[in-house]
Order: C-alpha cells, then sequence, then structure tokens
C-alpha cells in the first residue's frame, strides 16, 4: 500500500477528530487546524513529488485487486490539485484564526474545515465513480454546515439554494452511476475506460455521458447551471467564502476533465463541442453577471463562473483536436489555468475579508480611500487581480496564452476571441473594484474617515500573511512559467494518453 | 418487473420535480425526498432484476451457484439510502431554522440574497 496516497485522507480525518475531542479548547482547536493544514500540505507535496518522479501512483483499499476493491489513484493531475487542496487549507486556516467570530469558531468551524478538506482529497484521489460520489456527499455534508453555520438570515436563504441545488445534482450523479453500472458492470475508472469502448450501443454511453455533463455541471457552476453560486457564495463569513471559491467547484471541473477525459470519448464531435459552446456561454455570462454587481464578493463570485469557462474550454478543445500535441497543449492549459485559478480567487476572497474590516463594508459604494491609507494592501489585491484578468507576468497570463494557442492550432477562432473579449471585460470588473474600494476618496459617513482603524499586531499577521504568501505564490508562478507549464504538460499527457492510467490502476491484466 | 419498476421510478422523479417545483420549503424537501428514493431505485433495477440465488459460495466450492444475484447494487443503494438519510435530516434542521428566522414557507420570499 503506498502511504502517500493515504496521507491526505487520513491527516484532515485525524485533524478534525482530534479537533472534536478538544471541542471546550479553542486554542488547542486553533493550533490543531494550522498544524493539520500544513501536515496535508506537506504530505501532499510529498506525493506531488511522488508522483513526478515515479510516474502514477495506485492503491487497492483493504488489499482486494481492482477492479473489484476501492483504488485511489494519483496522476499528476490529481496531485496537483491535491497540492492545492492543501495550498488553500493551510491559508484559510491561518486566515481564520483572526477573521472569525468566536461564536462560529466555538460551534465546530475547524473540525468542519478539515472534514471539507478531506473530502475533496479524497474526489481528487480516487479511481472509482461510486467512491467520488461518497467523497461528494463528504465534501458537500461540511459545506452545507460551513455555509449556514451562524445562522444569519442571508447565510439561511443562501444555503437553502446551495442545498437544494446540490442535492439534484448528487441524485442525478448517482442514477447516472446506477445506469453506468447496469451497462458496463463496473465502476472503476480504469476498468469502464476500457469498457465504454466496446459497448454495443455508443448512443446509450453519449445519453450517459450528458446525464455526468448536468450533474457534474451543476456543481462546477456551469452555464446554465451557475445560479446557485453567486445566490449563496457571499453570504457565510471570508474565511469559508475563500475556501469554497478556491476549491469547491473545482472538484466539479476535476470530475468532468476526468470523466471526459477517460470515460466518454466516443462521440467527442458531439459531447465535446458541446463542452466547448458550454464554456463560451460560462464565460460571458460570468463576466457579464459581474458587470452588473456593486458588491465586492458577488463580483468575484461571478468571476468564478466566468473562469470555469476557460478551465473547460481546455477540456472541449482537447476533445475536438486530432493531434495529439495539440490536445496535450490544451489540456496542460486547462491545468495550469485551474492551478493559477485557485490561488488567485481564493486570495481575492481573502483581500474582500481585510477590505470589509477596514471599511466596515462589502458594498463598493460605501468604500473607498484604502489605497491612501492601505498602499499596501492596494498591492497585494491588484496581483490577484490583474492576474485574474490575465495581465503579463503574472500567472493568469501564461493560462490563457496556452488556451488560446491550442484554440488557434484547433482552429476554433471564434472561441478564441470570446476568451480574449472576456479577458478584458475581466480586468474592467477589476478596475471597478480597484476604482471604487482602493482609489476613490473615502464617504463622507464611512468608517474609513481617515486615519483607517489599525488591523492589531496579531491580526496584521494572521490575515495579511496568507494574503501575501499567496500573492508571492502567483507572480512566482508567473516569473516562473516555464517549470509550472512542464508540470502541467506532463499531466496533461497522463490525460491524453489514457493507457498509462489503466495500467497503473489495473496492473498487466489487459 | 423491470418495466413495472422503470414506471415506477418515473412517477418518483415526477412526483419529486413537482413537489420540488410548489411554492413551499417543506414541499421542497419532500420532492428531494422523492428523487433521491428514485435514483436508489434506477440503481436497483439497472444493476439487473434477476431470480437467483444468494451471492454465497457454498462450503467446499470455489464458485458461488449459477445465477447468483449481484450483490453490488444493494451495497451501492444501501450507502445512497445512508448518505441520503444524513442529508436530508441537516437539511430538516436547516429548513425548519430558515422557515423560524425568515418567517415564512415561500421561496419567494428567499430571493433577497440574490440581489
Amino acid at each position: 500500500m503506498n502511504v502517500l496516497l493515504v496521507l491526505p485522507l487520513v491527516i484532515p480525518l485525524t485533524t478534525a477528530a482530534a479537533s472534536l475531542l478538544a471541542w471546550r479548547r479553542l486554542p488547542l482547536q486553533r493550533f490543531l487546524a494550522v498544524a493539520g493544514a500544513a501536515a496535508l500540505l506537506a504530505a501532499s507535496a510529498a506525493l506531488l513529488a511522488g508522483v513526478w518522479t515515479n510516474g502514477i501512483a495506485a492503491t487497492q483499499m483493504g488489499g482486494w485487486p481492482a477492479p473489484f476493491g476501492i483504488t485511489l489513484v494519483a496522476d499528476l493531475f490529481s496531485a496537483v490539485m491535491v497540492v492545492l487542496a492543501g495550498v488553500v487549507g493551510l491559508a484559510v486556516a491561518v486566515y481564520s484564526l483572526a477573521s472569525l467570530d468566536e461564536p462560529r469558531e466555538s460551534f465546530g468551524y475547524y473540525p468542519l474545515l478539515h472534514v471539507l478538506l478531506m473530502g475533496v482529497c479524497g474526489a481528487f484521489l480516487t479511481g472509482d465513480l461510486f467512491n467520488l460520489y461518497v467523497w461528494f456527499e463528504v465534501m458537500l455534508m461540511a459545506s452545507f454546515v460551513l455555509l449556514a453555520l451562524g445562522g444569519e438570515p442571508d447565510q439561511l436563504r443562501g444555503a437553502i439554494k446551495y442545498v437544494t441545488l446540490n442535492l439534484v445534482a448528487s441524485a442525478l450523479f448517482l442514477a447516472a452511476v446506477g445506469i453506468l453500472y447496469g451497462l458496463a458492470g463496473t465502476l472503476n475508472l480504469a476498468d469502464l475506460a476500457g469498457k465504454l469502448n466496446s459497448l454495443a450501443e455508443p448512443s446509450t454511453v453519449t445519453a450517459l455521458a450528458m446525464l455526468f455533463l448536468v450533474a457534474f455541471g451543476i456543481k462546477a457552476a456551469v452555464f446554465p447551471l451557475f445560479f446557485w453560486l453567486p445566490a449563496s457564495y457571499h453570504t457565510p463569513p471570508v474565511a469559508v467564502s475563500a475556501v469554497f471559491a478556491g476549491l469547491l467547484t473545482k472538484v466539479g471541473v476535476y470530475a468532468l476533465i476526468r470523466v471526459f477525459t477517460l470515460l466518454f470519448v466516443q462521440d467527442v464531435g458531439y459531447t465535446h463541442t458541446l463542452i466547448l459552446v458550454l464554456s463560451g456561454l460560462t464565460m460571458v455570462t460570468g463576466v457579464l453577471g459581474a458587470a452588473a454587481q456593486q458588491e465586492f464578493r458577488r463580483i468575484l463570485s461571478f468571476h468564478i463562473i466566468s473562469q470555469i469557462g476557460y478551465m473547460i474550454l481546455g477540456l472541449g478543445l482537447a476533445g475536438l483536436t486530432t493531434s495529439t500535441a495539440l490536445a496535450t497543449l490544451a489540456l496542460a492549459g486547462s491545468v495550469f489555468y485551474i492551478t493559477h485559478h485557485i490561488i488567485v480567487k481564493t486570495n481575492l476572497f481573502l483581500v474582500s475579508g481585510v477590505a470589509r474590516r477596514l471599511g466596515g463594508s462589502f458594498e463598493l459604494k460605501a468604500l473607498g480611500g484604502l489605497y491612501r491609507g492601505r498602499p499596501g494592501l492596494a498591492i497585494l489585491f491588484l496581483i490577484p487581480a490583474l492576474s485574474l484578468a490575465g495581465m503579463p507576468p503574472l500567472s493568469g497570463f501564461f493560462a490563457k496564452l496556452s488556451l488560446v494557442q491550442a484554440g488557434l492550432g484547433a482552429g476554433q477562432y471564434a472561441i478564441v476571441a470570446v476568451a480574449l473579449v472576456v479577458g478584458l471585460l475581466t480586468l474592467f470588473s477589476m478596475t471597478k473594484i480597484w476604482a471604487e474600494a482602493f482609489w476613490k476618496p473615502a464617504p463622507a459617513d464611512s468608517a474609513l474617515d481617515s486615519p483607517p482603524p489599525d488591523l492589531g499586531p496579531r491580526e496584521r499577521y494572521t490575515l495579511l500573511l496568507p494574503i501575501g504568501l499567496l500573492a508571492v505564490l502567483t507572480v512566482t508562478i508567473g516569473l516562473a512559467a516555464g517549470p509550472v507549464f512542464t508540470l502541467a504538460t506532463r499531466a496533461a499527457e497522463q490525460l491524453v494518453n489514457r493507457d498509462a492510467y489503466v495500467h497503473a490502476v489495473l496492473g498487466g491484466q489487459r | 418487473m423491470a418495466a413495472l419498476l422503470a414506471i415506477l421510478i418515473g412517477c418518483l422523479y415526477a412526483a419529486g420535480v413537482y413537489m420540488m417545483l410548489r411554492r413551499s420549503l417543506f414541499k421542497l424537501i419532500l420532492g428531494l425526498v422523492l428523487l433521491s428514493h428514485g435514483a436508489n431505485l434506477l440503481i436497483f433495477t439497472a444493476g439487473g432484476l434477476t431470480r437467483a440465488q444468494p451471492p454465497i459460495i457454498p462450503a467446499g466450492a470455489d464458485a458461488p451457484v449459477v445465477p447468483s444475484a449481484d450483490p453490488l447494487p444493494q451495497a451501492l443503494i444501501l450507502t445512497a439510502i445512508v448518505i441520503g438519510f444524513g442529508v436530508l435530516a441537516f437539511a430538516l434542521v436547516l429548513f425548519h431554522r430558515a422557515y423560524q428566522t425568515i418567517g415564512s414557507d415561500d421561496p419567494d420570499e428567499l430571493r433577497v440574497s440574490d440581489g
């Protein structure tokens, strides 16, 4: 058994259990939360290093050989996602120390955060569709409670929509899994990859693919199934918003990329064209939705949707080109984009929390003067904001560049044009936040009269340290785009070349 | 038998969707319950309905008696039922709490957070 594959699940579980035992001792819970997240990051980095040197790792739980037991698999894509979960987990755990109010902290926030991380890591690592459903539910259950924790009316309103839509998605996912089992007699991803190609009725498989597209599309907030996201993401405390924005929809994107590169590649002309069209519509509706908003976190929420479009753009392109090199480039663009997006988006949400702390509101109208009072924070906002819009030399530029290259290579000029225009509109949204919250003078009645309220020394570190580190990471990815892109390319090669995955799971059986 | 179950599943889905579209949070939950029951039965039906032996290997043999039933769909359904039970229990508490806080059972009253 490969311990590295199990550690990203065991560490959050142990941390959550230990925090539950320390229910009445908040300082200990806080320490455990940060230590557990750091351990998760370390373990995930070790996993990534292991997969990088030794190739795809697979482990059979309980010693049952695949495809009968539950398999955990880590290819480079999974490993990168787990590392990102570790990064977000650590940043948010540290940020929570100063940003969360004590009632929420004392009602199980830290254990829930780690259960959420466990669900996310499990979804990234599993090699079995039903097991994926279970990890989804673990993650959802924790996210439901995190979203509603505190019980403010707006939170409850958001939570009802979030819970309902996610339960519907789960029911659809479950139905799809059941039909797939009836069709192929297995739910092991690697085993399915072989069996789906030899089925008598390819049209049934395509119909199933659509069911999966809807189920994962709701979770990933793809057009037209995104409306639950802007209705709920701005309601919980900032730390919760940040971890949701960073990780949850990306689990849906991960699942989409996994099943549409490994399983449903029979009728790419139909399925992947649809994905491409959806990606364009997702980008456009997301960014237009953001343009209409005047609240910091709601703008950011709509931008999540628009960015999801870019991520599945690479997936659509990869299916529609016959050249392996282009498909690899497109998927590498997607992987790079997800990496960049998770870091940047988490960071922007964290910044919005500090702006709220200083300016007393999330409404852009009530904010202002932050640049004069806090130039350092303004710079920390500007780095992820410009990166999100795709300014060189930040990470977002290279992510968009590879997608655009792949799109031009595949001859999909329309979608490339859409992607570029949406990039410009993103810049418009970010400058709106910049001008309103940071540049314009503070409104007369705001809390920011001058000088702005000071952060305590402890707050300063716990709030600004994660933001600073994530910003450094964004710049690093931009400046060291070469190595990161090599990593993304190798991850994409493993996605395109399905035999390596199948072989790693099933061994020499076929 | 499969056809009968298929019709039943269809009815459960239809009733579930209808209930979710009613203007009441309580009926929304009922709709979710029906949907998840429909999905569970769907797994059961899609897994193949056969009149067969229990999939138990008799003492001394090294393979089960054929034809034997496939135990996996039932294991899947059992897992799904347990998860569904937990999630719905949470949803009930959440909706009740929302009803107390917002003071209305009408989903239209939730619109405020959409802006």
